[in-house]
């Protein structure tokens, strides 16, 4: 069995959860022996500093991405690396800067003219994401398309909005069956004020895949709510994470002066950064030797400065910019209590990091990981009280932290990404199953789209 | 002839408000959710099942017998909360049918931590035991049966005549739970066993439809109890009285079940039912039954661990009781009930990580949304207690 598999991030090149995720979810496929065919735009260069990067396995160059196979880790896994540039955190000058580097590396005859029919999905004036941004994605979608007509392959899969355009074209040019991955929606990345040319492709994607896997039933609700998808077509597949091999029980921190509450992740409207900060506040009024450190930028972040010192904590609240490769680990190492107190978030791979790095966790109720951790504390955002209630309660209770800790580990044990394959693996093939008993041997996905 | 002894433990813990770090002052207790409770298992449980009692026992000329413990914390809730409670055990006791067993009067495990304390609980519930029902208990049961050979020793001294505590499998070995035994280092203290087979098939698997046994008829249940009848004498039936009707529903038959039983056990003449005092004034002792380590009748391991497994837990209660002596001799006494009622081990049942991620009987039982909650909450109301001794 053999996926499509459409992504727009992968370490090293990352800037949140996604790439994590996928680099699990193919590791588990590849594991219980299905092969992927990962199609991956153009990365960012190697010094672009700016988002939070989770994991870098250092041992994976740019080289080894590019030529394709990393036969180290995923024996059964292609890397494909299209000239398109899908990033939805950059900045207008890093999209500019990009874009011109990609112009330099193709040849001439790779323009608009070019593209292959992708569908009306991508229609209307591209506003905000960098300007370009729809552009790229209707580039990625034809190029990966272009891509298809090369490969063989059972059931594509697609990862999130940007390639879902790429997903729906693959799928309407090869006819194998589409399972689009709901990572995020628009919903938890901008609240209310919902991007409408992403949230029609979000929606287009949804209704035009025959299998929706969502990562949390908190995602699910929303596919169903505010996209109006067959609740029939609607799975959950939970993230995981992948604890270091042979990694020893981890020591606590060194007993230091002052505790350290971390919050790490790009600092956006989703992450409630304000709400950690406003619990900071409240926890000084009861336990003053502690540093609250913000790890992440992200378009809130000058917000964030001035919040603190308007809260006059400023002094110990530490911002530390976006961390990347080994900073991160080293964070979580000193970190006595790592907070995630998200408006919105669909899972939250993050708090599952913290606890493999043996720290406390507190993740608000409004999270998907939250269906999953059960030894973990867990707050509503907006509750600032109980935020600071908990927080301070695990900075003074070494019992607390010891069982959290304990129980943390075995409960991270439990949560793997074989486990999380599986369940896609089997939604492949029932997909398959279904596929040829409606065509029956009236034609292959690859003869029918030449 | 084989006896049934019937004992059910009623108990209702202050469940504790949700106490923040930010919160000062001394009312501890949430009011609203005792009240809801209390009231809710009165009209499910302790009502139909005390009607139902004085039924049988006025049908069957006062040969149905049944003893009860109730908890300090229950009586003072039933006095606040649905007093109609109470009156209707006053008229079982009345009755001459229904023994009334001591324990430690705020159902705690006080006897792990300070023997006076212990002690001075347990005398509270006599004094209880004795203005309200008229009796002076002769028997003795430690909070959900927790006993080892200690707790024989101190409570022989203090004039308890028998003592309770679960048959588990661990002590007994090949030995039967249908006879009395004498603790070791005590003369007059007679140990009554729970014989955990049958007390669950009625308390957890009565209702279970995926249970061989379902659904369990008088007649079956009559014939295991019947079946002791050549080697033993009592058959220990020991469940919480929330069985009837909270915890087995009334749809299930639970009522009719127990309607039917006293019939259908003493139809053949052969078995009938006595209190604990009856059974110990009548039977001999068969054997010592040496019991070093702590045994208590919860969960599958029949220990302590339910209270005492976890770190969280281990620091409540080590905290809680290093502040004995200055609560004791504070003089200020609406301290030390607030200090006594914080002790009730249902408090750190609820820390319990045991199965937790599981969710089985200890979130069904759990105001909290975990363990760690609880802890937390319990953590910041101590403080407050030692705020007040501070001043």
């Amino acid at each position: 069995m053999k996926v499509f598999m459409l992504g727009w991030e992968f370490p090293p090149y990352i800037s949140g959860g996604l790439g994590t995720a996928c680099y699990g979810l193919t590791r588990g496929l590849d594991s219980v022996g299905v092969k992927v065919d990962f199609v991956l735009p153009v990365s960012l260069p190697q010094d672009f500093k700016s988002h939070v990067t989770f994991k870098t396995p250092s041992t994976r160059s740019n080289d080894t991405i590019r030529r394709g196979r990393d036969e180290s880790v995923l024996r059964g896994v292609t890397m494909h690396v299209l000239p398109a540039f899908l990033q939805p955190y950059a900045g207008p000058e890093q999209f500019q800067q990009v874009v011109e580097m990609m112009k330099q590396m193709q040849p001439a005859d790779d323009g608009q003219e070019g593209y292959l029919p992708v569908g009306d999905i991508i229609g209307g004036e591209a506003v905000g994401y960098g300007g370009d941004m729809m552009e790229q994605v209707r580039r990625y979608a034809s190029l990966a398309v272009e891509l298809s007509w090369a490969e063989t392959f059972d059931v594509i899969h697609a990862h999130d909005w940007m390639t879902y355009p790429a997903g729906l074209a693959v799928a309407a040019h090869s006819g194998k069956p589409l399972v689009v991955h709901l990572h995020s929606t628009e919903f938890d990345r901008s609240g209310e004020n919902v991007h409408q040319q992403v949230y029609d492709i979000e929606r287009a994607g949804m209704h035009g895949a025959d299998r929706v896997i969502c990562v949390s039933y908190l995602t699910r609700g929303i596919a169903l709510g505010r996209y109006g998808v067959d609740p029939e077509k609607v799975e959950v597949v939970y993230n995981a994470v992948d604890l270091p091999a042979g990694k020893t029980v981890a020591t606590t921190p060194i007993a230091r002066d002052e505790k350290i509450v971390l919050f790490l992740g790009r600092v956006t409207m989703q992450k409630g950064p304000e709400y950690f900060l406003q619990a900071a506040r409240k926890v000084l009024e009861k336990y003053k030797k502690v540093r609250f450190v913000i790890a992440g930028s992200g378009d809130l972040i000058s917000q964030a400065v001035s919040l603190a010192a308007e809260l006059r904590i400023g002094k110990h609240v530490a911002f530390t910019g976006f961390l990347r490769g080994d900073d991160v680990g080293r964070i979580f190492r000193m970190a006595d209590l790592y907070v995630m107190p998200s408006v919105s978030e669909p899972f939250g791979i993050a708090p599952l990091e913290a606890i493999s790095h043996n720290v406390p966790v507190i993740i608000s109720n409004q999270s998907g990981v939250s269906e999953v951790l059960t030894h973990v504390l867990k707050v509503d955002f907006w509750d600032t009280d109980d935020m600071a209630n908990k927080i301070v309660a695990v900075l003074r209770h070494p019992p607390l932290q010891r069982v959290l800790r304990q129980q943390g580990q075995i409960e991270l044990r439990k949560l793997s990404w074989k486990d999380s394959a599986k369940k896609c693996k089997k939604i492949y093939k029932e997909l398959i199953r279904q596929r040829s008993r409606k065509t029956g041997k009236r034609r292959t996905g690859k003869t029918a789209s030449k | 002839m084989a006896s049934v002894v019937f004992y059910f433990q009623v108990h209702q813990p202050y469940r504790l408000r949700r106490y923040s770090i930010f919160d000062s002052g001394t009312d501890y207790f949430d009011d609203q959710a005792n009240a809801e409770i209390c009231r809710k298992v009165a009209s499910k449980c302790y009502l139909p099942a005390n009607a139902l009692m004085a039924e049988l026992i006025a049908a069957h000329d006062g040969r149905f017998r049944v003893n009860y413990s109730v908890t300090g914390m229950a009586i003072e809730q039933f006095r606040q909360y649905c007093p109609e409670v109470l009156d209707s055990f006053v008229k079982l006791a009345e009755t001459g049918c229904v023994e009334f067993i001591a324990e430690t009067y705020y159902h705690t495990l006080a006897f792990l931590y300070r023997r006076d304390e212990f002690i001075d609980q347990i005398e509270k519930h006599r004094q209880a035991i004795a203005e309200l029902f008229g009796q002076k208990p002769r028997a003795f049961r430690n909070t959900e049966l927790t006993y080892n050979n200690d707790v024989a020793e101190v409570v022989e001294e203090m004039g308890f005549d028998i003592a309770l505590t679960e048959g588990a499998d661990h002590v007994l070995g090949w030995r039967s739970p249908n006879f009395i035994y004498r603790p070791p280092n005590c003369e007059r203290l007679r140990l009554m066993l729970k014989n955990y087979r049958l007390s669950d098939d009625i308390a957890f698997r009565f209702g279970d439809r995926a249970w061989a046994e379902w659904p369990l008829t008088t007649e079956k249940f009559a014939g295991w109890v019947d079946q002791i009848n050549g080697n033993g004498y009592v058959c220990n039936l020991f469940m919480d009285y929330e069985t009837f009707g909270e915890h087995q529903w009334d749809d299930t038959g639970i009522f009719d079940f127990l309607r039917a039983l006293p019939g259908e056990v003493m139809a053949t003449g052969k078995n009938d039912f006595l209190t604990v005092s009856q059974a110990v004034d009548r039977y001999p002792v068969e054997a010592e039954l040496d019991i070093p380590h702590m045994i208590s009748w919860a969960d599958t391991e029949r220990d302590i661990s339910a209270w005492l497994g976890n770190s969280m837990q281990a620091n409540a209660l080590y905290e809680t009781y290093a502040i004995a002596e200055k609560v004791r001799n504070s003089g200020d006494e609406a301290l030390l009930e607030d200090w006594r009622k914080l002790q009730t081990s249902d408090h750190f049942y609820y820390m319990c990580t045991k199965y937790f991620a599981d969710g089985d009987v200890h979130k069904y039982f759990n105001p909290y949304q975990s363990p760690y909650d609880s802890y937390i909450n319990y953590m910041n109301i101590l403080d407050s207690i030692r705020g007040r001794l501070a001043k």
